[in-house]
């Protein structure tokens, strides 16, 4: 017991470059597994968490640009997404850093300050851009579905409250559309985190080991030969906090149909998408 | 190989990009997109099978049959399915091996020695005698299984909704006319689900055209590793030296999903208009509306 938990002070926070540097080479404990695949899901935390708060805000603008009549706004947006939707994402990653490799190592020059640019091909920005890019194509897809699906009776209702323009968008466009997309767009947020498990499997080279969870495990898997101690631990911390996510959005799925009384149902975990 | 490549280092500008790209290894490039394509059309049918059966074991009325159902199909649904990828080409490999090692070795050693495991040469798979081929037909064998497995189970997800959609009163009055369960399964229910399965099954498909790249990850060679080949930089040493063109290679791998995707949701466009013509749904009563 002691053991494990000097185990968890060397390695919990081993992803992050904290605590003991060389990784276990041999005699691997089930303990030193169970530490060093959970310190590595900080990286898919990280990843999912900032992608979605991110991207969350790019996919409303992308999917009011996507409804839109004037063709300058809609034409860019229509691209984009199907872009980011119609390829892989491990190719996006490939893709990405091999451009983001492009950039001057010096840095660019911008009105005279010299703008480093070496820290975009490290995956906490890069891949975190690409994931960011990505899920914003696919939930703008769900928010412009939304959109297109808003009760004609509520647009009704609130022109005859004499509300127009941005008031209207305010008050009863946008939070009606959230509410109806907010089923579909849980499910692309567990997409999205499970997604991020692909980071250090494509382009973006794991620094000094420090990986995520599946990179731990596969660590492990490739050092011991048995797939059957570590791909379950990570598949378990993955159940586990999916789980959570999906309590996380059902929160906000409550609030969001407070005023229907009956309306904010579960929301049913509805799977399985792969990009 | 064209006849003027004979000394590329004397060629210059379109000739030299003709030869480029004409290269044993440049075809073992294009080839792998075959690779792709074959992997597509292996993998689609047998994961619809491994599909159907899931969704049929989570109907079934035996509790065992119908517990397995359940749960390979909720199992696939909480884990990332590269995790699968990963997990279910060596757990095959070592089964496999484990079940020659037991036929073909001196089955009182252990497989598993330490942190090894280890089969006698006899067992191993395939043969370390076997020629280059059988070692990457063995791989994407695996790949295959791999992924009608993680695939198969998101269809299983798919037909079973289908089959809980197809109206209730139809199965009755199939049974009202004396008919079996088996018989009701096969007259009326799985003739009338492929309508409600399409929408699911084709987003399947377009999912499973972005999972191939995962290939390389399972370490057969594929278009991204003939990508990261090919395009890494070729020193003086090499017949067509050349700096890094991983972008391009990869940009060129992009066009080409972009292009599959693209395709296939033209011809799902097609089959959703046949199929919804003349039906009682909303799609069939638009058709009907533009129509006059």
């Amino acid at each position: 017991m002691n053991q494990c938990l000097q185990t968890i002070q060397d390695y919990g926070l081993r992803s992050l470059g904290l605590g003991e540097r060389l990784l276990p080479r041999s005699g691997f404990t089930l303990c030193e597994q169970v530490t060093l695949i959970g310190s590595g899901l900080i990286w898919n935390v990280y990843f999912a968490a900032l992608a979605l708060l991110f991207g969350f805000f790019l996919a409303n603008a992308l999917a009011v640009a996507k409804a839109s009549r004037n063709p300058w706004a809609r034409k860019p947006a229509e691209w984009f997404i199907f872009l980011f939707r119609g390829s892989p994402l491990f190719i996006q990653f490939f893709l990405a850093y091999e451009l983001l490799v492009q950039l001057p190592r010096a840095g660019i020059d911008v009105l005279g300050i010299t703008v480093q640019t070496s820290w975009m091909t490290r995956a906490w920005a890069g891949a975190l851009l690409v994931l960011m890019l990505n899920t914003a194509a696919y939930s703008a897809e769900i928010f412009y579905g939304a959109l297109r699906n808003l009760p004609k009776g509520e647009l009704e209702a609130a022109d005859a409250y004499g509300m127009a323009g941005w008031t209207r968008w305010r008050r009863v466009v946008w939070p009606t559309a959230m509410r109806l997309a907010w089923p579909a767009y849980t499910n692309e947020a567990i997409f999205l985190f499970h997604a991020t498990t692909l980071v250090f499997f494509s382009g973006f080279p794991a620094f000094q080991q420090r990986g995520d969870a599946l990179y731990y495990a596969n660590y492990f898997a490739d050092k011991t030969f048995n797939p059957f101690i570590a791909y379950p631990i990570v598949a378990g911390y993955f159940v586990l906090l999916t789980l959570g996510l999906i309590a996380l959005f059902g929160l906000v799925n409550r609030r969001l149909n407070r005023h229907l009384p009956g309306a904010a149902k579960k929301i049913r975990y509805r799977p399985n998408l792969i990009r | 190989m064209l006849s003027h490549c004979t000394d590329p280092s004397a060629l210059q500008g379109l000739a030299w990009l003709s030869c480029y790209l004409t290269t044993g290894n440049h075809m073992l490039f294009y080839a792998s997109f075959g690779t792709v394509l074959l992997l597509l059309a292996i993998t689609a049918p047998v994961a619809l099978l491994f599909g159907f059966g899931g969704a049929m074991a989570s109907r079934s009325r035996i509790a065992g049959v119908r517990w397995f159902g359940r749960i390979y199909t909720s199992m696939v649904r909480g884990v990332p399915d590269i995790i699968f990828f990963l997990f279910v080409p060596i757990a095959l490999d070592q089964g496999f091996e484990w079940l020659r090692s037991r036929v073909y070795c001196d089955p009182s050693v252990p497989v598993r020695q330490g942190n090894e495991f280890i089969v006698c040469a006899a067992a191993k798979l395939p043969l370390s005698t076997s020629p280059e081929w059988v070692h990457q037909a063995y791989g994407i064998f695996l790949a295959v299984i791999a992924f009608a497995v993680v695939f198969g189970a998101f269809a299983a997800n798919v037909l079973h909704g289908a089959m809980n959609a197809v109206p209730r009163a139809q199965l009755e009055t199939a049974e009202a006319y004396g008919m079996t369960p088996r018989q009701v399964n096969r007259r009326i229910l799985v003739p009338q689900m492929w309508t409600y399965a399409l929408p699911g099954l084709a987003n399947l498909w377009m999912i499973l055209i972005k999972a191939t790249p995962l290939l390389f990850v399972l370490g057969v060679e594929d278009i991204v590793y003939w990508a990261r080949e090919l395009g890494g930089a070729k020193t003086r040493a090499y017949a067509y030296p050349h700096p890094d063109w991983r972008l391009y290679y990869f940009l060129a791998i992009l066009v080409f999903y972009l292009l599959m995707t693209w395709g296939s949701e033209r011809i799902f466009d097609r089959i959703r208009a046949r199929l919804s013509r003349g039906q009682a749904t909303a799609a069939g009563e638009a058709m009907r509306k533009a129509a006059t």
